[in-house]
């Protein structure tokens, strides 16, 4: 974990609803307590991360301002981008030129991740990114890497080569993935880590296996709970919720040694969380939980 | 219930956002109507093979694969290959074989194919459309994409079409201003600044991408429409899928909200893996009494109290979501003590799907 804080760039990756935004904001708090000095970042007009850990810097990366700094440093006029970012041209261009607004996004993201950021604003040691969820984050990370392709000259491939060897430096940039102990989410961390490696030739740094049940119970407890018979309907409910929990707790476990067993990165755990809506006391505890398991 | 929203439908379409069991539900959805003697094909875009696992196949394909699920009807499923589909009809609507080959050799025809947000959804529905003109199925199951917007594959036929536009065309391919006389001239400031910003070489590609794709536009905008009214046609069904989590309640809402506004049919809400009600009383002391071990009695009453914790929530947030929704058909699945990922977990949904 020391290595991934010591890194510039992190990018907190997986599928939506695998609880990446919360991962994103534990590993914030980490970094904070180790005296970093941290900016959370999101995209697509997210706000989620910001609001569960207010006390860390936030920036939302708004794909529209992104595009107009993006001009603004390419062209070093302030008034030529206005006059280009404000044409129908320029935006018939953004929607037809592939890949653009992943491309201005992750540019914005490296930005922040540099020690004198061009947009201005404070230095940041680290930058820990809440990915987007679509096919895991990897289009925006493949973007920097698609455009020096596309534009093989120029300024805009010279910009992208640089964003791409930066994400592609492992010493630089670090890649984590949040799962969920089941299947499916299981198959597609596994496909994931291999993409990275395909698309960007580096490693993920490690998986963390989010909300997995505790395994509370053992065999012989279990059997004393199955033989009992309750006489109220709430003792019969809670019996019958152990031994659900318990059930799923197994099948859980399996998933994680599978996964374990596929993956070349470190794999972690964090606890599942019992409320109704995470709050900034269960990200205290889940980055209390992180620290420790890195 | 699930038999009654799609009665006299050819077309279903399951969306919602990420992680709320779409893919699943579009899986049980279609077993369970091939199981009622429907001619059923499920298709879905996303590559990483859930739709596959769950079927018990081990990947699928462009081309429909009959599932061995020994039902009364015929389960067909699909993954479809947005850049095939895009390839395919750009063959169909080329004028010449110099257009066509023009127009796959591109190389920003290439990125726009592959990786543009919007284009691959487009392409599911485009073929969708394909498959429903064909006829050779009783029903339609489309699992919509994982998009980082719920709603934007609603967007992209018109997004498409907007972006085929004969006027946006006309900017890089006017009379005069092929390949590289587009920098000099005619847009005057904006072109060269662009110019400038972005190096000759991508603007070269663009505008022999444009004055090339320039003479497909009208058919591809003719059919955008097509798409756009077999989405909104009585014959199709939307059917929004969500978990009873807060955001994803949230989304589910305005997901509603738009369709409606879309004029598009809604059906109904599968809101996936609720904590069922938890029944009143506090079990302590009867647990003590019946485990004999103080210890033990403590944990149980500790996940059962967890269990109690979520359910109110699930409550809570099914509720707002029916009152957001007014009168609107809700099924909900439990969540189940295991994994669906198979063919046996599909036929466990069923019973809440179809009871």
């Amino acid at each position: 974990m020391a290595s991934l804080l010591d890194k510039r760039l992190v990018l907190v990756t997986g599928k939506g609803g695998v609880g990446k935004t919360t991962v994103a904001a534990a590993l914030g708090l980490v970094a904070a307590r180790h005296g970093k000095r941290t900016v959370v970042c999101e995209v697509a007009e997210q706000t989620r991360l910001a609001q569960l850990v207010p006390d860390l810097s936030s920036v939302s990366v708004d794909p529209e301002q992104a595009k107009r700094e993006w001009l603004q440093y390419q062209l070093k006029s302030r008034t030529l981008a206005g006059v280009l970012g404000s044409s129908t041209l320029f935006q018939y261009l953004t929607a037809a030129a592939p890949g653009l607004t992943d491309l201005v996004t992750i540019g914005k993201v490296w930005d922040l991740a540099q020690l004198e950021p061009r947009a201005g604003g404070p230095a940041f040691d680290l930058a820990i990114v809440d990915a987007p969820a679509t096919g895991h984050g990897l289009a925006m990370l493949s973007a920097p890497s698609t455009y020096a392709s596309i534009a093989r000259m120029g300024p805009v491939g010279r910009h992208a080569e640089r964003i791409d060897s930066f994400l592609r430096d492992p010493g630089q940039t670090g890649v984590l993935t949040v799962a969920l102990p089941e299947e499916m989410p299981v198959n597609e961390t596994i496909e994931f880590e291999r993409a990275v490696a395909r698309e960007l030739g580096r490693a993920v740094d490690a998986i963390v296996v989010n909300a997995l049940h505790p395994a509370r119970f053992k065999r012989e407890e279990l059997e004393r709970i199955q033989a009992v018979e309750a006489r109220t309907p709430a003792a019969r409910a809670a019996l019958a919720s152990a031994l659900s929990e318990h059930r799923r707790a197994r099948a859980e476990h399996s998933q994680l040694r599978r996964l374990r067993r596929a993956a070349s990165a470190p794999v972690l755990t964090l606890p599942r969380v019992f409320e109704p809506e995470l709050g900034r006391d269960d990200v205290e505890r889940l980055s209390a939980e992180l620290e420790r398991r890195l | 219930m699930i038999a009654d929203w799609l009665e006299r439908k050819e077309v279903c379409i399951c969306a919602g956002s990420g992680g709320v069991g779409k893919t699943t539900t579009s899986a049980a959805i279609a077993l369970g109507m091939a199981a009622r003697g429907k001619k059923v094909a499920v298709l879905t875009i996303d590559p990483a093979k859930r739709l596959a696992n769950s079927l018990g196949l081990p990947e699928l394909g462009n081309e429909e694969r009959l599932v061995k699920a020994d039902v009364e009807g015929e389960l067909w499923a699909m993954m479809l290959d947005p850049k095939r589909t895009f390839d395919e009809l750009v063959e169909w609507h080329a004028p010449d074989e110099r257009t066509r080959d023009a127009v796959l050799s591109n190389r920003i025809y290439q990125e726009l194919s592959n990786a543009v947000a919007g284009s691959q959804e487009y392409m599911a529905m485009e073929k969708l459309h394909e498959l429903h003109q064909e006829g050779r199925y009783d029903l339609l199951v489309l699992d919509t994409p994982p998009t980082r917007n719920a709603l934007d594959f609603l967007d992209a036929p018109k997004k498409l079409a907007a972006f085929i536009d004969s006027r946006t065309l006309q900017l890089f391919t006017g009379p005069g201003m092929l390949g590289l006389k587009v920098l000099g001239r005619g847009s005057g400031v904006a072109l060269s600044v662009l110019k400038r910003a972005t190096g000759i070489d991508l603007l070269e590609d663009l505008s022999a991408f444009f004055s090339s794709f320039g003479d497909m536009a009208d058919g591809f905008r003719e059919r955008a429409e097509r798409v756009n009214a077999l989405l909104a046609d009585s014959r199709s069904a939307f059917v929004l899928v969500t978990s009873p989590r807060a955001d994803a309640v949230e989304e589910a809402a305005w997901f509603h909200h738009r369709l409606l506004d879309a004029g598009l049919p809604f059906a109904g809400v599968v809101a996936n893996r609720v904590h069922p009600p938890i029944p009143k009383g506090n079990p302590a002391s009867d647990l003590e009494q019946l485990l004999g071990d103080e210890a033990l009695a403590r944990r149980v009453l500790r996940t059962f109290e967890e269990e109690r914790r979520l359910a109110t929530r699930d409550r809570k947030n099914l509720a707002e979501l029916r009152r957001r929704l007014g009168r609107k058909p809700m099924i909900e699945v439990p969540h189940l003590d295991d994994d669906v990922h198979d063919l046996a977990g599909l036929r466990r949904m069923d019973e809440y799907l179809f009871g």
